[in-house]
């Protein structure tokens, strides 16, 4: 009998061998290589070890700050927007008797079927000099001459903003109602007959059963807008200037447009490295105080 | 005054629904439209769609970019269900204290950001000679730790008495998963086979890297490929969107519950 569990034991570590040594050879062994690289220099096969230089380097890079200040910005904007937007239609689609609640919910959570590519150049064609969102806009009286959406810095973030929320809001909504519908329906008749009105419903009893669902929501969202790069190379390809571009897309440049400078790139790369990871800690942290 | 607060509520929805929908009419109009039109906000049908289909075909391989974009899709797909179900399936069935400890070491591959692995998977794949291939672009993403987890939070609800009744009959181990725990599980495949397949498809900054000829490129590096030209004309890319979105919204309207299932993943 326990030699037929040493097999059964064996059997186990044969189902999972194949796969996890494929993610220790894709992700762990590369995170290694670049570890090292990161500290090294060169061209072409040839790369010397520099010790820090290119983190010195990294601190007095202009367009590394830039990238760094337009990928946090896009965080610090985009990610609130889209986590309570997709709270507020959530819950709006959480009633249980409101009409037509198939249709929005799908509606909503369409644009999560399209490729960031083709998407992001929708909204590139949307948003032209001459296009429908500045004829609508002018049309409504709301400005007088076009906006050059894609040619102004602080424009041509807008417009990055706007896609991404455009993206991934129905994606989270789904999230946040699938746990909603998890909810016990009492409590909330319950708090009803207590007098608790429905706005104050959502943030005093909704809102902290569905922390665990938001957390989590919140780390992949910030995790993906720290590797922020199909949107931003499709809708502006960086610019104007360097205004819109992300750290993903610098490293990019820096491996495969500029000549090649592969320590260089592994050096920013570590910095998106350290973002995630201090973000997520914070993250987890205030969400565990709360408690 | 509910009756303002219910108006209020789905006119917001009606106005969410309208903006969600728009991009998706955009572009159905546009490729019937020229490109000087399009980007002159026009939104009506136009007479331009054989001109564009056949421009379209014209100046790209799109038959070619289909094909691989399928291909790599189709594979990819079919080996991370295979090696991620038996990954969850070891890791749930036969869990020990060790395998426990290899799981949470997998799982802080989520936190890698792939722009920091890339460069040295790079080296390594044209160390290797495999640059242009579909087997450079499903390599890296066919296992990872996300679909293993699904599979091993899906295992939970797996009734085990059934491999018990198995055992009794004389099944081996092997046989147990494949015969057994695949055919009972075929819900929860479909619906990660669905999300893999649209990771796949949709997938755009390693085959970017990858990719480097024009009959090898996917279609999201044709669209965007297409887009980035000096002088981008827009009916032409509006019908290579559509052709790049219809699979995919295909697949959603048929199985939209299994879409949703395995985006939620292991969520529940």
């Amino acid at each position: 009998m326990k030699s037929k569990w040493k097999n059964a034991s064996l059997t186990g570590w044969l189902f999972v061998a194949v796969p996890a040594g494929l993610i220790l050879l894709f992700s762990f062994y590369p995170m290694y290589q670049s570890l090292l690289l990161s500290f090294q220099s060169g061209k072409g096969s040839v790369y010397n070890y520099v010790g820090f230089n290119n983190y010195v380097r990294l601190f007095s890079d202009p367009i590394f700050k830039q990238a760094t200040l337009n990928t946090l910005l896009y965080l610090a904007i985009q990610v609130p927007i889209m986590l309570i937007l997709g709270l507020v239609i959530a819950n709006f689609l959480n009633k249980p008797n409101l009409r037509f609640k198939g249709f929005y919910r799908t509606a909503i959570f369409l644009p999560c079927v399209t490729s960031l590519v083709s998407y992001s150049i929708l909204f590139k064609s949307i948003f032209a000099v001459d296009g429908i969102v500045n004829q609508i806009l002018m049309k409504m009286n709301m400005i007088d001459v076009p906006i050059a959406w894609l040619l102004d810095p602080v424009w041509s973030r807008v417009v990055i903003i706007v896609a991404i929320t455009w993206r991934w809001t129905g994606y989270n909504m789904i999230f946040y109602l699938s746990a909603m519908q998890n909810i016990d329906p009492s409590i909330y008749e319950a708090a009803s007959i207590d007098g608790a009105s429905k706005t104050r419903q959502l943030f005093t009893m909704t809102v902290p059963l569905l922390k665990p669902i938001i957390l989590l929501t919140m780390i992949t969202s910030t995790s993906s807008t720290l590797q922020l790069f199909d949107e931003v190379v499709n809708i502006t390809g960086g610019g104007p200037g360097n205004a819109t571009m992300t750290i993903s897309q610098y490293i990019y440049n820096l491996s495969f447009m500029y000549t090649p400078n592969f320590g260089y790139a592994a050096t920013v790369s570590y910095a998106i490295v350290f973002m995630v990871a201090v973000l997520a800690f914070i993250q987890m942290k205030a969400a565990g105080d709360k408690k | 005054m509910k009756r303002i607060r219910l108006m209020m509520v789905h006119t917001f929805l009606i106005l969410a629904t309208v903006c969600s929908l728009f991009p998706f009419l955009w572009m159905l109009v546009g490729m019937t439209n020229s490109s000087s039109d399009i980007v002159k906000g026009k939104f009506q049908l136009g007479n331009m769609l054989s001109t564009n289909i056949n421009k379209l075909l014209e100046i790209t391989s799109l038959g070619n970019s289909f094909k691989m974009s399928l291909m790599i899709a189709v594979i990819g797909t079919f080996c991370t269900l295979v090696l991620c179900s038996m990954a969850g399936y070891g890791f749930e069935i036969y869990r020990t204290r060790g395998k426990d400890r290899l799981f949470g070491v997998l799982l802080l591959s989520m936190m890698m950001p792939f722009a920091a692995v890339m460069i040295p998977m790079f080296r390594m794949f044209s160390q290797a000679g495999l640059l242009n291939t579909s087997t450079a672009v499903i390599l890296p993403s066919m296992t990872t730790a996300f679909m293993i987890f699904f599979f091993m939070q899906n295992t939970k609800s797996f009734p085990r008495e059934l491999l018990q009744a198995g055992r009794v009959d004389g099944l081996g181990e092997w046989s147990l998963f494949f015969r057994i725990f695949v055919p009972t599980m075929k819900p929860i495949y479909a619906a990660g086979a669905i999300i893999t397949f649209m990771n796949y498809w949709n997938s755009f900054m390693w085959p970017l890297i990858v990719l480097q000829t024009q009959e090898k490129k996917t279609l999201p590096l044709v669209v965007s490929s297409l887009a980035s030209s000096y002088n981008p004309d827009y009916g032409v890319i509006m019908v290579a969107i559509v052709i790049t979105t219809v699979p995919t919204l295909v697949i959603f309207f048929l199985m939209q519950k299994q879409f949703v299932q395995g985006m939620l993943g292991s969520v529940k």
